[in-house]
């Protein structure tokens, strides 16, 4: 439960188009005629990551009966804003423009979820917060976009998937965090796939189960990448958020790849210091799903592992089914650890909420 | 503490090792143009024999994708973890301040000096006419 009294920051809830058809409005004469001659509008461009009928998707009690989950800000409100007594949400989006194999499709129809996520939720309730959706495989776009919204301080950081053609550290990307950076936007990277690899380097596997558990080694392999690479020696103040990651192997990672660098890290002369240390500085996580062991006591041990009280950022992943009620926070969090999660780790982390 | 004659000038070649056993202890003497080095042969890691490691150079950066070499060839890399340590002061290169291996003075000092004592040469016969490396452990 939450301690009374306390408004916290939910760094991460989803918000979904009810369908394709909802962004013709908001695209210009060109893609909308573009969507509606090829039959677009009326493809669900689901992410494969988050099937609908996936119990994981949608807790049970928050399942509408009609319409589609998560796409109305009435439920938003009832459901999260109200119960939790959110201070702010930060919506998050995830849809198949993101991803789209053509650039310019891609980018025409981020854009128009931005202009639609604006106009129908954050104009709503000055509560809500919003990520900016970029096409993910066309960096130039990309940091046109953030460079596009910018200006609209409601957005308060980019949203980037795990998994998608090149690893995040990979210099194509460095337009988007030069764009983030530059304005003050964290790179919010969400569990997920392009599908353009299997999810895992073993090969496509055949169940929900192993897409899903798969997701933290992907995260690992961000994490690898953004530090080998040098993402944050070029962008020092560049933050990164991993939403939805799961947080408990994030100790036994730092181990491993503390323990590796001492003998490789001549290969990458520009990583100083040990990665476990810049990644203490520079990732946040949000903690649904947290991957709690069984007792207070384990939590105690993983938060000290971590070693840094200011990596864990609240959220509730609505609707996403992680907890029941409002017992959002896993168990043997020590107080001062709750505390700083709740409100003044997002604050550090989105400049943009102050 | 006590000086040791441990091996002639021109046994050791740049970047080659003689390792030396010197009060129970094994030290490798290491030649970089013509500067000696010693360092026990043992990494404060987990043990392995650190002076049969490679020799390498520092390498440096300033930013990604920018590489520059740096002190060469006084890196010595332990064989088993790859760990460097700076041949100079025993340091390891990712844990300067708590890892570092045991390092003992080095002179260079001509036979006819050395033929004068006092000075521990218990295996090597010393002539006059070359010039010795010794060591204080």
């Amino acid at each position: 439960m939450l301690p009374l009294g306390v408004r916290p920051i939910d760094c991460d809830v989803h918000v979904s188009l009810p369908d394709t058809r909802t962004l013709l409005p908001y695209l210009d004469e060109y893609w909308r005629e573009h969507l509606i001659r090829r039959g677009i509008d009326r493809d669900s461009l689901e992410l494969t990551s988050y099937p609908s009928n996936a119990p994981l998707t949608c807790r049970p009690d928050w399942r509408p009966s009609q319409g589609h989950l998560g796409s109305q800000f009435e439920q938003l409100r009832d459901h999260v804003l109200e119960p939790f007594q959110t201070q702010f949400a930060i919506c998050n989006v995830l849809h198949g423009s993101q991803i789209m194999f053509s650039e310019d499709l891609s980018a025409a129809m981020c854009r128009a979820i931005n202009d639609w996520i604006a106009a129908e939720f954050l104009d709503r309730d000055t509560r809500l917060r919003a990520s900016i959706v970029v096409p993910l495989h066309s960096p130039e776009l990309a940091a046109a976009e953030v460079e596009r919204r910018a200006t609209d301080r409601r957005f308060v950081q980019v949203l980037m998937l795990a998994m998608t053609e090149m690893p995040l550290g990979k210099r194509q990307h460095w337009p988007i965090y030069a764009a983030a950076e530059r304005h003050d936007l964290p790179i919010g990277i969400h569990a997920g796939s392009s599908f353009r690899h299997p999810p895992s380097s073993l090969g496509w596997p055949s169940y929900y189960i192993e897409d899903y558990v798969s997701q933290a080694p992907g995260f690992s392999g961000v994490l690898n990448s953004l530090v080998a690479e040098g993402v944050f020696n070029r962008f020092p103040r560049l933050k990164v958020v991993l939403i939805e990651s799961g947080v408990t192997w994030l100790p036994a990672h730092f181990w491993r790849i503390d323990k590796t660098w001492r003998a490789v890290r001549y290969e990458t002369p520009w990583v100083k210091r040990r990665p476990s240390e810049i990644i203490r500085e520079h990732v946040r996580l949000t903690v649904q799903p947290f991957d709690a062991p069984p007792t207070a006591a384990q939590v105690q041990m993983i938060i000290d592992e971590i070693g840094s009280d200011e990596m864990l950022l609240f959220s509730t992943d609505y609707p996403h089914w992680h907890f029941e009620g409002a017992d959002a926070i896993p168990n043997g969090l020590p107080d001062e650890c709750l505390s700083k999660m709740l409100v003044s780790n997002a604050l550090a982390t989105y400049p943009r909420l102050s | 503490m006590s000086r040791h004659v441990v091996a002639r000038v021109d046994e050791i070649t740049p970047g080659a090792c003689k390792i030396v056993t010197v009060k129970g202890r094994e030290i490798g003497i290491f030649r970089v143009n013509d500067e000696f080095f010693a360092l026990v042969n043992r990494c404060p890691h987990q043990g392995a024999q650190l002076c049969k490691g490679a020799l390498v150079s520092g390498v440096d950066s300033p930013g990604p994708g920018e590489y520059s070499l740096t002190r060469p060839g006084e890196m010595l890399r332990c064989p088993w973890h790859c760990w460097e340590f700076d041949i100079r002061t025993g340091q390891s290169w990712c844990d300067p301040d708590s890892v570092r291996a045991r390092t003992y003075a080095v002179e260079v000092e001509p036979g006819a000096t050395l033929a004068k004592g006092p000075y521990k040469a218990e295996t090597l016969p010393v002539s006059v006419d070359q010039d010795y490396v010794v060591i204080t452990v």
